[in-house]
């Protein structure tokens, strides 16, 4: 016989089990619903006549606002949200893991703390205080250190950008070495393994799930990251050829336009449109990511 | 007179304010196996972390008394890994590396400097087999260490401790996750063993100190109660009283 005692607890069991699950669905609904919604709004410029979606993605020329001959070609835009993010990574990832692997491996005590929390204080810095230093303090910095006409361009949103994305690399990365069992560090060096040696034989393979999501979130911060850019860029629509060109990015645009653009035009359409071009971007890296970690668990 | 392989003079070691071994000296004789029994907390584990140094790992313990690996003072040697090389040692928890299982044994060699397919095929073949475990995972040398079942991994931790050919091998109670019979066939391949290197085997199960080593210790509380040969610790009428309760399973 079943007391009354057991029967709740069994009610309230599956209770929590539902709303456990609910929260785990809940993550899923969300991201089809931000799908959605960025769908309903971008995808009716599509059936627009005059508007190819080929020309929005291999033009150069970005004239939303033009009265005789409106051109939406996003590639300028897209080559400069890559080449910023390209550049920051460039050198936020030998500088955000190799922190980590020095906080996480070479740092004891007091110094180990409070790098942690410095580091975390660097995360906490807004990200519109980061477009004022790229504007004053940056901008005449790289003017007089490369000799650049203006120093508001991809080096300066990079730099930025590297950063701000340091943070979380280090944490994150930090916490994937952390993971690994002291037993295999101590194994290892009981058998005369150098430090080096078990960092780069033992350490970072078993960390490598970890560390790479540490660069993907910073990928991630870089790719979506608004504001700074917008200040720090130059904000000139332009395909660079080398980082002391100005660029802007796809972010920076639909935060400049979507304020002037009224609702429902095909302006505003269009805007939408590439949040979704965003949200592709981000996507790939991701499977791309995934794809890399399956092939080399496998091995 | 030989130098002796291994000798401790004196050596006191503290894990902060607590004393764990309270100053203990004794040698080792070339290609012999010293057998070390004695209760959980006697300092048997930290005794062989002193010798190659792994005891550098832990925190705020603090060392004296000085020992000699070969007449050299292991405190003073610049290349610790070399002596972490001479000094196999194998835990009593197995540790396989995240790496596959030709990997585990070929990592200590080629952190040495063997770059050959054939000379590390060699050593990971000959060390698989003194460690009984190449008959069951022959034919899937690429898999994961770790993935191997307790006393699988034991075993592979025996042959990578043999793997960077060590003067000295350090056992730690080897046998706690391995079944009777392969303890039997890696007792006899200790055996052997001895013809090529030193051999300190730190077990609590008294019977193995009894059937493989010339000269047993007895280590209690951070102190030798008695060392000397196996025949004589495990007699009637040892030196001290102690020994006789404790290899007789009376103690306490």
């Amino acid at each position: 016989m079943i007391s009354s005692r057991s029967k709740l607890s069994l009610y309230g069991e599956k209770a929590i089990e539902w709303l456990i699950r609910i929260c785990g669905v809940s993550a899923i609904i969300f991201v089809f619903a931000i799908f959605f919604f960025l769908f309903r709004e971008g995808a009716p410029i599509l059936r627009e006549p005059g508007f190819n979606l080929w020309r929005f993605l291999t033009s150069t020329e970005w004239y939303p606002t033009s009265m005789s001959n409106v051109r939406y070609g996003t590639f300028a835009l897209i080559a400069g949200t890559l080449s910023v993010t390209g550049v920051a990574m460039l050198i936020a990832v030998p500088f955000g893991l190799g922190a980590a692997v020095f906080v996480s491996e070479f740092c004891t005590g007091k110094l180990r703390e409070s790098l942690k929390v410095i580091i975390e204080l660097l995360a906490a810095i807004p990200s519109i205080v980061w477009g004022f230093i790229g504007l004053t303090v940056m901008n005449p910095l790289i003017q007089t250190v490369f000799h650049v006409q203006v120093g508001l361009n991809v080096l300066n949103a990079a730099l930025l950008l590297a950063l701000m994305s340091i943070p979380v690399m280090v944490s994150i990365g930090e916490d994937a070495l952390k993971a690994v069992p002291d037993s295999y560090r101590e194994g290892a060096l009981a058998l005369g393994a150098t430090r080096w040696q078990v960092i780069y034989r033992i350490l970072l393979p078993a960390a490598k799930n970890g560390l790479l999501a540490a660069v993907l979130l910073g990928v991630g911060r870089a790719v979506g990251e608004t504001m700074a850019v917008l200040m720090a860029t130059g904000h000139a629509v332009n395909v660079p050829h080398s980082i002391f060109d100005s660029v802007r990015t796809l972010t920076a645009t639909i935060a400049a336009e979507l304020g002037e653009a009224s609702q429902g035009s095909p302006h505003y359409r269009v805007l939408f449109l590439i949040g979704i071009l965003l949200f592709t971007l981000t996507f790939i890296v991701n499977l791309v990511a995934d794809l890399v970690v399956r092939g080399i668990n496998r091995k | 007179m030989v130098t002796p392989k291994v000798q401790v003079e004196n050596l006191r070691l503290s894990y902060g304010p607590k004393e764990v071994i309270h100053g203990i000296s004794f040698h080792i004789e070339p290609n012999e196996i010293l057998g070390i029994i004695g209760p959980a907390q006697s300092g048997k584990t930290s005794l062989l972390r002193c010798i190659n140094r792994t005891i550098e790992f832990t925190t705020n313990t603090r060392q004296t008394g000085t020992i000699r690996v070969d007449g050299e003072d292991v405190s003073q040697m610049r290349d610790v890994y070399a002596l972490r090389r001479k000094v196999g040692m194998v835990a009593p928890l197995p540790v396989g590396l995240p790496l596959s299982i030709y990997d585990n044994v070929a990592f200590a060699p080629r952190n040495a400097g063997v770059r050959q397919r054939a000379a590390l095929d060699e050593i990971v073949e000959r060390c698989l087999r003194q460690a009984a475990l190449w008959d069951e995972v022959k034919d899937r040398l690429d898999s994961l260490g770790t993935k191997l079942s307790g006393g699988q991994q034991q075993r592979l931790t025996i042959a990578r401790a043999l793997s960077h050919s060590p003067q000295i091998l350090c056992l730690d109670e080897f046998s706690i996750a391995i079944d009777p019979v392969t303890t039997m066939r890696i007792e006899d391949v200790l055996k052997e063993l001895k013809k090529e290197m030193t051999i300190i085997l730190v077990t609590n199960l008294v019977q193995q100190a009894r059937r493989l080593a010339a000269r047993t210790m007895f280590l209690w509380n951070g102190e030798i109660v008695e060392i000397g040969p196996t025949s004589e610790v495990f007699s009637d009428n040892p030196k001290d009283r102690r020994t006789y309760d404790y290899v007789n399973g009376i103690f306490g």
